[in-house]
């Protein structure tokens, strides 16, 4: 460690692109005086600051929770979404994980399905419309039951759990060579078809939420694996075995 | 709702149990027919926007629901970690509907109204069965049945959760049933949307001015009603639990517009949150209620202690909750422990490198109950702590210090839920509705669901039924108007091109405001703070620099505009603080205490709800008094010792 306190200095090279169908360019930034218990984010704040003291456009990125649940944030990190350390978001991820003196390479998300809206900010509303075909249970309010009337084994809901922890950043699209959608939908038809109350739309649900996800332009999964080891939520690619098993029981008409 | 120069609810009277289904019955309805002339506009996507959206785009009404974020899924809701609160009574263990609202009514120290509260308590039933049939995976017994565990501030066992992300479970359901409008062409959503104005015609709300934080464009939106659904304001101290794009800009800009602000001072002090490390840091990360369970919380006896924990022996620590508050020790209500700490700490007795934290300490925990039953329990806390610290909390006790939390004041509303401006509908934390002066753990969830699934659907459609609403569309120039204030804010904050941050300016008003008007307060300070916020807003219209156009993605703007209201905002909330001559709840002012150093409540003169008018720029606002009758519980002293 180099600096005052043992702060410590990197040099960043930081994706800026003006507007969706404008040019991109990396651009570097020399940072100094960087705590190791920062987050990368407010590492990322501190650079900011610098350039809007000097009357500079700060570098835009999404953000919103900070402690990794919102599902707001995502950049690549050296190539890798969220960075080097798994099972983390950008918010969480702490400047100690980089060595003084590194050169850093930052850059939006990368996929078809996904535009640059401006810098490292990127349109993820394909998302929300996969979604919109099924991606819940189709309960009006007033219309439930008492809820012990419907009984869940503890480790149904807890396995259910593990594929509903899925936070939505879309890194398992920017890191996957296809840009394939695969794990983050394979995730929400496991968590509904684990769940008693998901059954009666089980068909349905995953024929409409797969045709969506082609019509975004998400490439196809080709097992490389790489959504797994990107996800900060340690969602497994069995999901999107289990999704592939109900895709196909569905248009075998075994659903 | 005003009477005799007094605010009142406009519940019914009669027996609290059966207030609101009596009620109900007297609420008018719009036919399933009708409903589709409607259009009503939802800001905001949380669980009280979400819920409301979803359930009035289900009824058929014609919903538009913006909201800040790049998707709706991602509103700060999805932060909550600890559970929801319902009174099922599913552990036998003497719930019930009275003693949840008695409990909540309490831990608000009678500050919060009656009617409401019960409400609250009735439809939190309501609220567990519908999120169990959305397929939310809570947490089951082995038998299937769901599971609980208990909070601060209560002795029955009545929360439910999803492990530590019962928020995110809870808003994903609601998000799902929004997305479902949607594809049912029900809702329209608008993401990446920032209310700016609110427009009223003929003094009814009929419409919102927003900015496309995309483009830049300024865009209007004319409905019938406005449901605002925008979250709290902890912000306005800078370092907070809050997301960073939290904000209070929309409810401001209502009270701007003659919607009466309630109890601006009430705000929450968590007291678990881990203590700030960096002058870099951008907010404050909480640690879930449920670590009180187990662990403990001490200081050093001696002021400047620097040993490390574990050196310093049994003898020469003050596990000061469990000596002040030996009644429920480490669970007491979050005021009162982050009080506690704070008063440790002032005396020198704080840990860490700054001296502004407190131990919570797990060693006993994991003597008595062994390492693998505290993982278990709380495994997922101790990983994000050693993620944040680098610091092992199996090996060293953890350090937490009180956090601004959770806004319990909000806009004024009615027991329809609608604010002083006809139309005006707010839901959820931006309201000032059911917690009082303090809000329990678990209750924040609830609220948000009841008011959006449960109360809005009767009477909104109350108001639409009762009311001949003209056709008004955004060619009227009451749009014209607000859309020229907003550009002309815009223009104006883009042409100051001063030598200050955004950043700087906020986190100078920040630290103000949490030294005047947080933990505790006093006259004199109050008095100074609004002499001080007033000379930080004139620094900011005069020398903030925001680089950059409003034509398209520029968060420096948008954060802006935020501050610009925080510094008016802030100044109300020191106005609140001054004009209430008591201590109550999270309010504790020096100089209302009890001998024991509690907060002295004085229900004589102030068991009233102070809901403040706008009455113009740099005049002074005018207090109203909602006055609070407690007609079921009587007001007793709020001892947890």
């Amino acid at each position: 460690m180099n600096g005052e306190n043992g702060t410590r200095s990197y040099t960043l090279r930081i994706w800026r692109q003006d507007g969706p169908d404008r040019p991109g360019r990396f651009v570097e930034y020399p940072v100094s005086g960087i705590d190791p218990n920062m987050s990368f984010l407010e590492m990322l704040d501190q650079l900011n600051e610098e350039l809007l003291r000097h009357g500079e456009r700060a570098i835009e990125f999404d953000s919103d929770c900070r402690e990794g649940i919102c599902g707001t944030c995502g950049v690549c990190i050296d190539g890798r979404p969220h960075g080097p350390v798994p099972n983390t978001t950008t918010c969480t991820l702490r400047m100690r994980e980089f060595p003084d003196g590194a050169t850093i390479t930052v850059e939006p998300f990368r996929a078809k399905a996904f535009p640059v809206v401006k810098d490292l900010v990127v349109d993820r509303s394909a998302f929300d419309r996969i979604v919109q075909k099924g991606g819940f249970v189709s309960v009006n309010v007033g219309s439930a039951p008492e809820a012990n009337t419907v009984l869940v084994p503890k480790d149904v809901a807890e396995e259910a759990m593990d594929s509903a922890a899925c936070i939505g950043c879309g890194a398992c699209v920017a890191a996957c060579p296809n840009a394939s959608a695969a794990l983050f939908v394979g995730a929400k038809i496991r968590h509904l078809r684990l769940m008693p109350h998901g059954q009666p739309e089980r068909r349905r649900r995953v024929l409409s939420m797969v045709a969506q996800m082609d019509e975004e332009g998400f490439g196809n999964c080709s097992n490389h694996g790489e959504c797994e080891a990107a996800c900060p939520k340690s969602i497994s690619i069995e999901n999107i075995a289990t999704m592939r098993r109900e895709y196909w029981l569905a248009l075998l008409g075994l659903l | 709702m005003m009477r005799n120069g007094e605010l009142h609810s406009g519940a019914p009277g009669g027996p609290i149990e059966t207030k609101w289904e009596r009620h109900k019955g007297s609420l008018r309805l719009v036919s399933p027919a009708n409903r589709r002339k409607f259009d009503v506009i939802v800001v905001g996507t949380g669980l009280a926007g979400a819920s409301a959206a979803s359930a009035l785009g289900e009824l058929g009404y014609n919903v538009l629901n913006l909201c800040i974020q790049d998707s709706p899924r991602r509103a700060h809701s999805v932060a909550a970690q600890g559970g929801i609160n319902a009174a099922k009574n599913y552990r036998n263990d003497g719930d019930s509907v009275f003693r949840l609202f008695y409990d909540t009514i309490k831990g608000g120290d009678f500050r919060a109204r009656e009617e409401n509260v019960y409400r609250l308590a009735e439809l939190s039933l309501k609220i567990i069965d519908h999120c169990a049939a959305q397929g939310i995976p809570f947490a089951r017994e082995y038998g299937g049945h769901l599971a609980n565990r208990s909070f601060g501030g209560v002795q029955v066992s009545r929360t439910f959760y999803a492990r530590g992300q019962t928020g995110q479970q809870l808003l994903l359901g609601a998000y799902g049933s929004l997305m479902r409008q949607v594809d049912a062409g029900q809702v329209r959503i608008l993401p990446r949307r920032e209310m700016l104005d609110l427009v009223v015609v003929d003094g009814r709300a009929r419409g919102i001015v927003c900015r496309n934080l995309v483009t830049g464009a300024i865009e209007s939106y004319a409905g019938h009603a406005v449901v605002l659904c925008t979250g709290g304001y902890s912000t306005v101290y800078f370092l907070s639990t809050n997301a960073v794009n939290s904000n209070a800009t929309a409810i401001w800009r209502c009270y701007k517009r003659g919607a009466f602000f309630a109890n601006p001072s009430f705000t929450q002090i968590h007291p678990t949150c881990i203590p700030v490390v960096g002058s870099q840091q951008s907010k404050l990360t909480l640690m879930s209620e449920s670590l009180r369970n187990d662990g403990r919380v001490w200081v050093p006896k001696q002021p400047g202690d620097r040993r490390p924990p574990n050196e310093i022996p049994e003898s020469e620590r003050d596990y000061f909750l469990e000596r002040m508050y030996p009644a429920f020790g480490n669970l007491v209500p979050r005021d009162v422990a982050s009080r506690a700490a704070k008063a440790v700490c002032d005396e020198g007795r704080g840990v860490g490198p700054t001296g502004l934290a407190v131990y919570l300490d797990f060693r006993d925990a994991i003597e008595r109950l062994g390492v693998d039953v505290v993982r278990e329990r709380y495994g997922n806390l101790f990983q994000m702590y050693k993620e944040i610290t680098n610091e092992d909390p199996y090996q060293v006790p953890m350090r937490i210090y009180p956090a601004p939390h959770y806004t319990m004041g909000g806009l004024w509303v009615d027991y329809n839920l609608m604010s002083t401006i006809p139309g005006l509908f707010v839901l959820g934390e931006a309201n000032f509705s059911d917690h009082g002066a303090n809000r329990l753990g678990a209750s924040a969830l609830m609220q948000g669901l009841a008011d959006g699934y449960f109360i809005i659907p009767y009477t909104l459609a109350h108001y639409l039924a009762g009311n001949t609403l003209g056709n008004v569309t955004t060619e009227h120039p009451a749009f014209r108007e607000a859309e020229l204030q907003v550009r002309q804010q815009v223009e104006r904050l883009l042409s100051i091109r001063g030598k200050k941050t955004v950043r700087e300016l906020h986190w100078q008003l920040g630290r103000l405001l949490w030294d005047r008007v947080g933990m505790t307060r006093n006259a004199q300070g109050l008095r100074e703070a609004i002499e001080k916020v007033r000379e930080l807003r004139q620094e900011f219209w005069e020398n903030v620099n925001v680089p950059g156009s409003g034509d398209d993605l520029n968060k420096c703007l948008e954060m802006a505009g935020r501050l610009a209201d925080y510094f008016e905002l802030g100044e109300l909330m020191c106005r609140d603080a001054l004009e209430r001559e008591e201590s109550c709840g999270c309010h504790f002012r020096e100089e209302y205490r009890t001998p024991e150093g509690d907060p002295k409540r004085d229900d004589e003169r102030y068991a009233y709800v102070a809901a403040w008018e706008y009455t113009g720029e740099g005049a002074e606002p005018r207090l109203h008094r909602e006055p609070l009758r407690f007609e079921v519980v009587q007001p007793s002293a709020r001892s947890y010792r």
